[in-house]
């Protein structure tokens, strides 16, 4: 198993091949998706002109719907960016849904225990740092492992996913949910973040948190000392060890930056939209961050981007579900991944050796 | 009829490398590609054991015309083209036998008879090897055996060799170039990449020169004039060799070792280079110099004591050890000292915080740092964006010696293997930057397979057999005298302690 991850790892951590021909890749990725989708949709009997058309047209007349991809891809761009940061240090973090759900967690906790009277200025940072931390810590817990016991990455991930979500199973039931339902004490009002108002959308001000997480990213990656060690590691750890950077020491720092990333991913959830704990919230969103960091090719604005597709792609499936199934649209998020997958290496090897 | 006839293009993106690069290669005879670095050589031999395709041109094996861009690395095997590639074609985890039959076309393997094959077969041309070792446990000489038996086991009557001779010491070179002359007398037709002249007029038959993607001279009756074939390959006089600065008398001491161990690799090694002389380590490879180096970077956990100047830094972090003066020029540029998939300019300033700044990247004091790095080694291209993957071997040397060789306030110098695989035009430039820093007062500690290059460079040299320092040279006054050759190849080989 862990040889298939380490394939995915290549073909995420192939050079950057500058903006033009990275788009120039994402636009074949899209037509071969396009029409391998069609394909699909002539299955079953439908016109794909149509069934395309009526996509576009019905997320882009609906403000509602709008909202629903910008909702959507804010917590991708979270989670997405939770799985490139670790990627550029040699890293695979699919640990993603360990970390939004322990953010959620502390989110939502910490959020409650708020007394309602706390003002915004005060209580929004705190609950966003409690999302941090959270999954921060469960990265951190990986990072470690990793460096001082050799356990890979992979394996802890997956296995700290299912311990995560038991035991937040287990504390929901035995501690926060009310009355027989799945949820948890409101959290203070001051900690609501305001929705963007879409037509009733749940789209919210964690949007400019995702984004600004994306610019920090950016910046920290491309223009500091430490996102110099990051990639450098990546890279080649036996030359980054060998001027002086020490790998371990960086290796956990990034996990714990990656988990923190994915821990904020409750802020949409938690403080955006339900203001509560709620048993299963954000689930799913963890592992279609993998997606979100392949499509995106683990660069922070293609993240943006990419989540913004995945968003669409999930929007426009439901609105199309009355003419298309909406498993079809689920395969197609599967196969734009693959064709920006695969089509990378082709414009890479057509542009250069 | 000759064994190959090729003419062939190709480019890399806007990079044209090869353009009507001829070779006509007869059987039975050793055929030198020599040239500088970046100038097609590897390309071209690429090409014709179809590990690369080519984008057009001319290729006839044994007068059979073929297809130059449908050409692979299966049709170039079923006519008989083996490759032994510079940097070894081996599954690291495997045995020799089991990479020996990697691609053959049968479905159950009993690897038995291939291996008493492959041992017999080696013991005939030569080159003796433990068909069962695995390989990433071989020393790279081993490797190298280890696949050219394999070449031979499957049939070469076209032996490709890309720089075999970069990666091993004199008296391995003299082994492999016997091999050489003996399986072209048996009718196996050899190319032979090299940059080393010496072993062209030692061994070849034949000499083509490729200079900038074009084949400028062909030299088809021995013997060659040296100096005829360099002047081709620069295209102009050879540069001057460096000379190492005389040295002061009671120069205190830039490095100093006692008593260094690292497991049974190195044993017990006390050594103290002083400030302005370049020491030099000669010995066979895997004899402890590989970990010396490291032990001085502080990259393996060694026994006794490592002091920089008057400085203890024997418990010190590899990243303490370079703030205290140290630099470490590694002796493989692609494992330990560069990020090939980075560009030149981040490699140039990679753990380098006195350039970038400590937190924040000083973006316009690392573009002007690489420029100046660029221009002072003359690094091609001069572009500090190309990512240094693509540069050619002696150009992402330089890249490491700019980086390491630029730190401030320098005290000692470890350089492994600092010219390996680099051309003639670049050892000029990387010998100049050594002896430059020596100069400046910096205490150089050269580690080199390449007995030649330390004589040409050091004032002193230290030879290390199994770990242990089992003599030492100094150049007189009037420089090395006739015996010192002689005298440090017996040591070297472990002939002087026996007696």
């Amino acid at each position: 198993m862990k040889r298939h991850f380490e394939v995915l790892f290549e073909l995420a951590r192939r050079p950057s091949l500058g903006a033009t021909r990275e788009l120039q890749a994402a636009t074949i990725a899209l037509l071969v998706s396009l029409a391998l989708g069609s394909l699909l949709v002539f299955a079953t009997g439908r016109s794909p002109a149509t069934v395309w058309w009526a996509m576009v047209t019905r997320v882009a007349d609906s403000p509602y719907a709008i909202g629903q991809v910008l909702y959507k891809a804010t917590a991708l761009v979270f989670t997405g960016l939770a799985v490139s940061v670790a990627l550029d240090a040699g890293l695979f973090n699919i640990g993603g849904e360990a970390q939004l759900t322990a953010g959620v967690l502390a989110c939502s906790t910490v959020g409650a225990a708020l007394p309602a009277s706390t003002p915004a200025a005060l209580a929004i940072p705190v609950c966003v740092l409690a999302a941090a931390a959270a999954g921060g810590a469960i990265g951190a817990l990986i990072g470690i492992l990793r460096v001082t016991r050799s356990a890979h990455e992979v394996i802890t991930s997956i296995m700290l996913n299912a311990i995560v979500a038991g035991l937040t199973l287990w504390i929901g039931n035995t501690l926060l949910f009310r009355d027989g339902t799945t949820r948890g004490l409101a959290i203070a009002p001051g900690a609501e973040l305001p929705l963007l108002g879409l037509g009733g959308s749940p789209a919210n001000a964690a949007l400019i948190i995702a984004l600004a997480s994306a610019l920090a990213v950016w910046w920290l990656r491309g223009r500091t000392t430490w996102g110099q060690a990051w990639l450098a590691i990546g890279r080649n750890a036996e030359a980054a060890r060998s001027v002086g950077i020490s790998v371990g020491r960086v290796q956990i720092l990034v996990m714990t930056g990656a988990g923190a990333l994915g821990g904020l991913g409750a802020t949409s959830f938690v403080l955006g939209h339900k203001h509560a704990f709620e048993q299963g919230l954000g689930s799913g969103v963890g592992f279609l961050g993998i997606s979100a960091a392949l499509l995106g090719r683990a660069h922070p604005f293609g993240i943006v981007l990419a989540s913004l597709v995945l968003g669409f792609l999930s929007t426009g499936g439901l609105a199309v579900s009355d003419i298309i199934p909406k498993e079809l649209t689920e395969m197609l998020q599967g196969i734009v991944v693959l064709a920006v997958a695969s089509s990378v290496p082709w414009v890479q090897r057509r542009s250069a050796a | 009829m000759p064994m190959i006839d090729a003419e062939l293009d190709k480019r890399f993106g806007t990079r044209e490398v090869l353009c009507k690069a001829r070779l006509v290669v007869r059987p039975g005879s050793v055929h030198a590609l020599v040239g500088e670095n970046g100038a097609g050589k590897s390309t071209l031999v690429k090409i014709l054991a179809g590990v690369i395709r080519g984008d057009g041109g001319q290729l006839a094996v044994d007068g059979k015309p073929r297809d130059v861009p449908t050409w692979t690395r299966q049709a170039a095997r079923a006519a008989g083209i083996g490759i032994v590639q510079q940097h070894g074609a081996f599954a690291g985890t495997l045995s020799v036998v089991e990479n020996a039959v990697l691609g053959a076309e049968r479905v159950l393997l009993d690897l038995a008879p291939t291996a008493t094959q492959l041992a017999e077969l080696g013991k005939r041309v030569g080159l003796p090897i433990d068909p069962w070792a695995r390989t990433d446990k071989l020393s790279l000489g081993a490797a190298q055996r280890a696949e050219i038996v394999a070449a031979l086991h499957h049939g070469a009557k076209l032996l490709v060799l890309d720089e075999p001779t970069a990666v091993l010491t004199p008296v391995e070179v003299e082994g492999l170039l016997e091999t050489l002359r003996h399986l072209a007398r048996e009718g196996t037709a050899i190319i032979i990449v090299t940059h080393k002249l010496d072993e062209v007029r030692a061994v070849a038959d034949e000499v083509t020169v490729l200079r900038a993607g074009e084949t400028v001279a062909t030299f088809t009756a021995r013997p060659f004039l040296v100096a005829d074939i360099a002047r081709a390959i620069v295209g102009a006089e050879p540069p001057e060799a460096a000379q190492a600065p005389p040295l002061a008398q009671g120069a205190a001491p830039a490095l100093v070792l006692e008593h260094v161990s690292v497991g049974t690799a190195l044993r017990d090694v006390s050594l103290s280079v002083r400030a302005g002389e370049l020491c030099g380590i000669a010995g066979v490879d895997g004899n402890g110099q590989r970990e010396l180096a490291l032990a001085i970077a502080g990259l393996v956990a060694h026994a006794g004591e490592v002091r920089l100047g008057t400085r203890d830094v024997t418990g010190a972090s590899p990243r303490a050890r370079l703030a205290a003066g140290l630099a470490h020029i590694p002796e493989d540029r692609h494992h330990g000292g560069l990020v090939l998939d980075g560009t030149l300019a981040d490699n140039v300033v990679l753990g380098r915080p006195d350039v970038t700044g400590r937190f924040r990247i000083d973006r316009a004091r690392v573009a002007a740092f690489a420029r100046t790095q660029v221009e002072q080694l003359d690094i091609r291209p001069p572009d500090p964006h190309a990512i240094v993957r693509a540069l050619s071997g002696g150009n992402q040397q330089k890249v490491v010696i700019a980086r390491e060789l630029s730190r401030p306030d320098l005290r000692a110098v470890v350089a492994a293997q600092p010219t390996r695989g680099v051309d003639l035009g670049a050892v000029a430039r990387i010998h100049d930057q050594l002896v430059g820093v020596a100069r400046g007062g910096a205490g150089v500690l050269v580690i080199s397979a390449d007995l030649d290059e330390l004589l040409a460079l050091c004032h002193r040299i230290v030879v290390v057999l199994r770990g242990r320092v089992v003599g030492e040279r100094a150049a007189g006054a009037n420089g090395w005298g006739d015996d010192a050759r002689g005298a440090l190849g017996a040591m070297m080989t472990g002939a002087e302690a026996a007696a």
